[in-house]
């Protein structure tokens, strides 16, 4: 099973890195995305993966019976899960609003802040 | 003893809330004044706290280490969150002068303080998850205070920002997951003998380099540093000055906390290569200064060159080293936010920050001149400003290691850092202005001038005095540089509180 896992966040790494070497900047953040879930299912793998009972402790008693799922890496990814979602919920938001605004996708064209010199003159371009 | 090291995260986040609810008028920049005096406040408390006991930890929750979360200050977490309370109240008075009404309806105050809470969360915390949460709270405020007022510039900066420091946080992340597989435990105590007891130490320091690459893009190291100037000088000014005070050294912060506590067992190769990386963020980013001709520009790039010499302090990993470190982390946050400062109101007085276009500050605002020049040749090294002491402490280490590049790198950046402060000196205050437009104090109101002048005045003041009176701070940061070499008292602080914790 965890080699399985194993294949699954390599295959989901090399994806993502694909997508994010492209200059448009919607595929880079798909590529995010994939890191991200690559990372949530890192996180899940390391707590070994058992067949075991979910993790809840019978009413009067101290510890649960038998073998149970270690609980805590699925409370780590629940975590990261929502935080990741806001983060990438505010960067497409960022990205739409940057489409609106600057006309383009190309990060090769997104040279507003830092502007490319004019070897011949020494001026920044778009003065 | 646990509301010691709450309460300076918990007043940020409840200014928050106040300031978010009264956005819309006058009344949330008072509520985040004054809850930045109440951090101050708080923070000072722990400071006492730690004086008097050397190591404060407190089990959140009730749950013993090292299954709950714990708060832990020694004297470098508790130093910095004094340094980061000072640099919160410096930049809410100066926000009162910079910040009009527009930005404040947007919540400007709000995600000020998060960031705050995010920052001092991050140097107060004892267990890896809880750190990868805070840092996102303060990336989280960030990029909303980084393109608030939605120019085109900001959004452009934003983007970059948003992206790198997003894959930077998940490779953080995907090391937190495999360090906890490697030794089931999370808290930074615990996990100090852990990685020692693991079999193949090879598999340790694969994830330290994890680490060091997520924490490096962080702290803008060379080769990770090119958000840095992409972004650092598009928001406003209170912005890019608490920015450029805090955000990069919560990445040497977590640098030096990981790389001392935790991945101590291969140092010949992983402090090797950051002796390397420091020397390279050094250069470049002095000679990245060097091509610019923009004041924020300039003094961005000059974040990323005095960052190498606190990762060369953590580097060299000798008590005096990593006592220079200390030392420089907390000098450098006083001066470059009170440089960003100085940009604010030169911009305000001379209409720009481009420094082909301004001129003839010195003789309009001789009292600015002078205030600019006491941050920048304590950032140069000059002495008795507490630059020199700073830089003495780094190069006197390298050269005790017989580290003779490193050494002749480090005083070699330091001319160099000259160089750029007297073209900014030159071209931003002795020179005319070039469209002899005179820039007079009158450009920018007695209510807005004077809040952005007092935090000016007071950073100067500290660098000063730190200058003139180095003696206690340099014997708190040999504290604190022990402190790191031999967290044992760190260690039992954090652990030895079982069965106490039980309320």
């Amino acid at each position: 099973m965890e080699a399985l896992t194993a294949l699954i966040v390599g295959v989901l790494v090399a994806a993502s890195v694909y997508l994010m070497l492209a200059r448009n900047f919607l595929r880079f953040l798909f590529g995010l995305i994939l890191l991200s879930n690559a990372a949530n299912l890192v996180i899940f793998a390391s707590g070994r993966m058992t067949a075991g009972a979910p993790a809840l402790v019978p009413e009067g008693a101290y510890t649960p019976e038998g073998v149970v799922g270690n609980a805590l890496p699925q409370a780590l990814v629940l975590t990261a899960i929502v935080i990741g979602f806001g983060l990438l919920a505010f960067t497409l938001a960022l990205a739409f609003e940057a489409y609106r605004r600057l006309r383009t996708m190309d990060s090769d064209e997104m040279r507003l802040a830092e502007p490319e010199e004019d070897p011949a003159t020494g001026a920044e371009a778009g003065k | 003893m646990s509301w010691l090291l709450a309460l300076p995260i918990a007043i940020p986040f409840l200014t928050a809330v106040a300031a978010y609810l009264w956005r819309s008028g006058p009344t949330g920049r008072w509520i985040s004044l004054a809850g930045s005096l109440a951090s101050l406040a708080a923070s000072a408390a722990l400071m006492a706290a730690v004086l008097r006991e050397g190591v404060v930890a407190a089990q959140m929750g009730g749950w013993p280490a090292p299954f709950g979360i714990t708060l832990v200050a020694d004297f470098l977490s508790a130093v910095m969150v004094v340094i980061t309370a000072i640099t919160g109240l410096a930049t809410a008075i100066y926000a009162l002068g910079e910040i009009g009404p527009r930005l404040e309806r947007l919540g400007y105050h709000a995600l000020f303080q998060i960031l705050i809470a995010g920052v001092t969360g991050a140097f107060l915390t004892g267990d890896l998850f809880n750190l990868y949460v805070w840092f996102e709270v303060m990336l989280i405020a960030s990029f909303g205070l980084l393109v608030l007022g939605g120019s085109k510039e900001q959004l452009d900066a934003g983007i970059k920002y948003v992206a790198l420091n997003l894959v930077s946080t998940l490779v953080f992340l995907s090391g937190i997951g495999l360090l906890y597989g490697l030794t089931g435990t999370l808290n930074m105590a615990d996990l100090r003998g852990a990685v020692a007891e693991v079999e193949d130490q090879a598999l340790v320091t694969v994830i330290a380099m994890m680490f060091m690459v997520g924490f490096g893009v962080k702290a803008a190291v060379f080769p990770l540093f090119f958000w840095l100037p992409a972004s650092y000088h598009t928001p406003s000014f209170a912005v890019s000055a608490v920015f450029a005070g805090l955000l990069t050294k919560v990445g040497v912060y977590a640098l030096m906390r990981m790389f001392t506590l935790v991945f101590v067992g291969d140092v010949g190769f992983t402090h090797e290569i950051l002796i390397w990386v420091s020397a390279l963020t050094m250069l470049t980013g002095v000679l990245g200064a060097a091509a610019q001709t923009d004041f924020r520009k300039i003094l961005s790039f000059h974040i990323i060159s005095q960052i190498g010499y606190m990762t060369l302090g953590l580097a060299l990993y000798t008590p005096l080293a990593l006592m220079g470190g200390v030392f420089y982390l907390v000098h450098h946050i006083i001066v470059k936010a009170n440089l960003f400062f100085v940009s604010g109101v030169a911009d305000r007085l001379a209409g720009g920050t481009d420094l082909n276009r301004i001129g003839g500050l010195y003789k309009s605002s001789p009292l600015l001149a002078a205030l600019f020049v006491v941050p920048a040749f304590s950032l140069a090294g000059f002495p008795p400003l507490s630059g020199f002491w700073a830089k003495y402490l780094i190069v006197k280490a390298s050269i005790e290691l017989e580290a003779w590049l490193i050494a002749f790198v480090a005083l070699f950046v330091g001319l160099l850092t000259i160089f750029s402060m007297t073209k900014i000196w030159g071209m931003a205050f002795w020179k005319p202005h070039p469209e002899g437009i005179e820039p007079t104090p009158d450009r920018a109101p007695a209510s807005v001038r004077i809040p952005m002048m007092i935090p000016i005045a007071g950073l100067a003041a500290m660098t000063v005095v730190i200058g003139l009176f180095p003696e206690p701070f340099v014997q708190f940061a040999e504290t604190a540089a022990a402190q790191l070499l031999d967290p044992t008292r760190y260690v039992e602080a954090v652990l030895g509180t079982r069965g106490e914790a039980a309320p």
